[in-house]
């Protein structure tokens, strides 16, 4: 059922945005793979077997990102997700990205929570200690054609309301997904805007340590 | 003269299945971008010496950055290429500028030699522009199984005042090629071309 075609990883440094050059640029990174859909062509009421065989294909997209992004894992500031669905398949068949794909980065960056707990709709316990990827992974998604773009959100992975931290990435694979295929979508950032300052919560007073502030 | 760099992207496509068929190993393209500033926006220059060296100084960084991401010994790549996209407050010899005088000297260092021209393309256009950078063999030009392209674009570059630079190197040629001519196996390596 997994069938990877191609794999297109991007990194960006932003030095600048027209204002002070930055000391550090802010490193942005996505991964897409190109996976045949399986659904292709036709209604399959019972998609959720493809789920669980996505998880290994998230790991490892997660730390080739990780990789190409060369940086460590405590650098790792803000994720998002995304899947962009070829003509053949329908809009549900990227929505069995929400779990395989963020948990793969959610537990590269420390989460010890329940993944099997999320999958069955149940509530996650909050463990209650910081930097253990306790937000929401932001996500969009789409049908569209060899060539589509985009805008992946990305926020906190502590604190979903960092408002120096809300930014989106444009990702798009050239060529991809063609009709019977699906683009899945990791990102992550080392943090800031580069020339962040319309005030909010920062990173550095993230008090309630229950994904949101 | 040194390239005020407002952002640096780099892309590695990787290939595992064409049509059905497993690649193995994986064809893979890398493309490293710069943004610039072009330092003679909205305003004509007869001497473009200032482009000319930022060339210098992209080839090299960019040609590095391509290698890098493929993960190879610099002698394992195989094809290049390069182009660029100006702002519309710029002109097509500001690309030229930066693509032919010095940009390949450089970047034959990053890849180990390099006998073969490095084919290029070039254009005005805005943000999110796309730019298809050829590829040819680096030591043969006539290399077949080599000729290709691989799409360069920016989101939010170029700006009018702005040159996007990309440099593409590969370690590999297209995924299933069958439709003849010079083989990588039969280069001379002499002239550049055969």
């Amino acid at each position: 059922m997994i069938e990877i075609r191609r794999v297109f990883t991007h990194v960006e440094h932003i030095h600048h945005e027209f204002g002070p050059r930055a000391a550090t640029p802010l490193v942005r990174g996505a991964i897409g793979a190109v996976l045949a859909n399986p659904f292709a062509g036709r209604y399959e009421p019972d998609i959720l077997p493809m789920m669980a065989l996505l998880d290994p294909v998230g790991v490892d997209m997660a730390h080739r990102l990780l990789a190409a992004m060369d940086v460590g894992t405590e650098q790792i500031a803000t994720y998002g997700k995304g899947a962009i669905v070829g003509a053949a398949g329908e809009l549900e068949h990227g929505a069995l990205w929400h779990v395989p794909g963020g948990y793969a980065m959610r537990e590269l960056l420390g989460w010890k929570g329940d993944r099997n707990a999320y999958r069955k709709g149940e509530a996650e316990e909050k463990t209650g200690q910081p930097a253990n990827a306790l937000s929401i992974v932001p996500s969009t998604k789409k049908v569209g054609p060899p060539g589509a773009a985009l805008d992946v959100p990305l926020t906190n992975i502590n604190a979903s309301y960092v408002r120096g931290q809300f930014d989106a990435i444009e990702v798009r694979v050239p060529g991809a997904p063609a009709a019977d295929e699906i683009v899945f979508i990791l990102a992550m950032s080392t943090g800031y805007r580069i020339h962040a300052r319309v005030g909010g919560l920062l990173a550095e007073n993230i008090s309630k340590w229950d994904g949101l502030r | 003269m040194t390239a005020n760099i407002r952002k640096l992207l780099v892309q590695v496509d990787e290939t595992r299945i064409e049509m059905g068929q497993a690649i193995d190993p994986p064809t893979r393209r890398a493309v490293a971008i710069a943004v610039i500033e072009n330092p003679y926006a909205g305003r004509y220059s007869e001497n473009l010496d200032e482009l000319i060296a930022i060339g210098e100084e992209l080839g090299a960084l960019l040609g590095q950055k391509c290698v890098a991401a493929l993960g190879i010994a610099p002698g394992a790549a195989q094809s290049y290429g390069k182009a660029a996209i100006v702002g519309e407050a710029g002109e097509l010899e500001h690309a030229a500028a930066i693509l032919h005088p010095k940009l390949g000297a450089p970047l034959r260092v990053a890849v180990e030699n390099g006998a073969a021209l490095v084919p290029s393309s070039k254009k005005r256009g805005t943000l999110g522009t796309a730019i298809d950078v050829p590829l040819g063999h680096k030591d043969a030009a006539f290399v077949r199984s080599h000729f290709d392209a691989v799409e360069a674009r920016v989101s939010d570059a170029p700006r009018a005042n702005e040159i996007v630079v990309a440099v593409a190197v590969t370690d590999s040629g297209r995924p299933l090629p069958r439709i003849g001519g010079l083989k990588v196996s039969e280069i001379k390596g002499e002239d550049g071309l055969r």
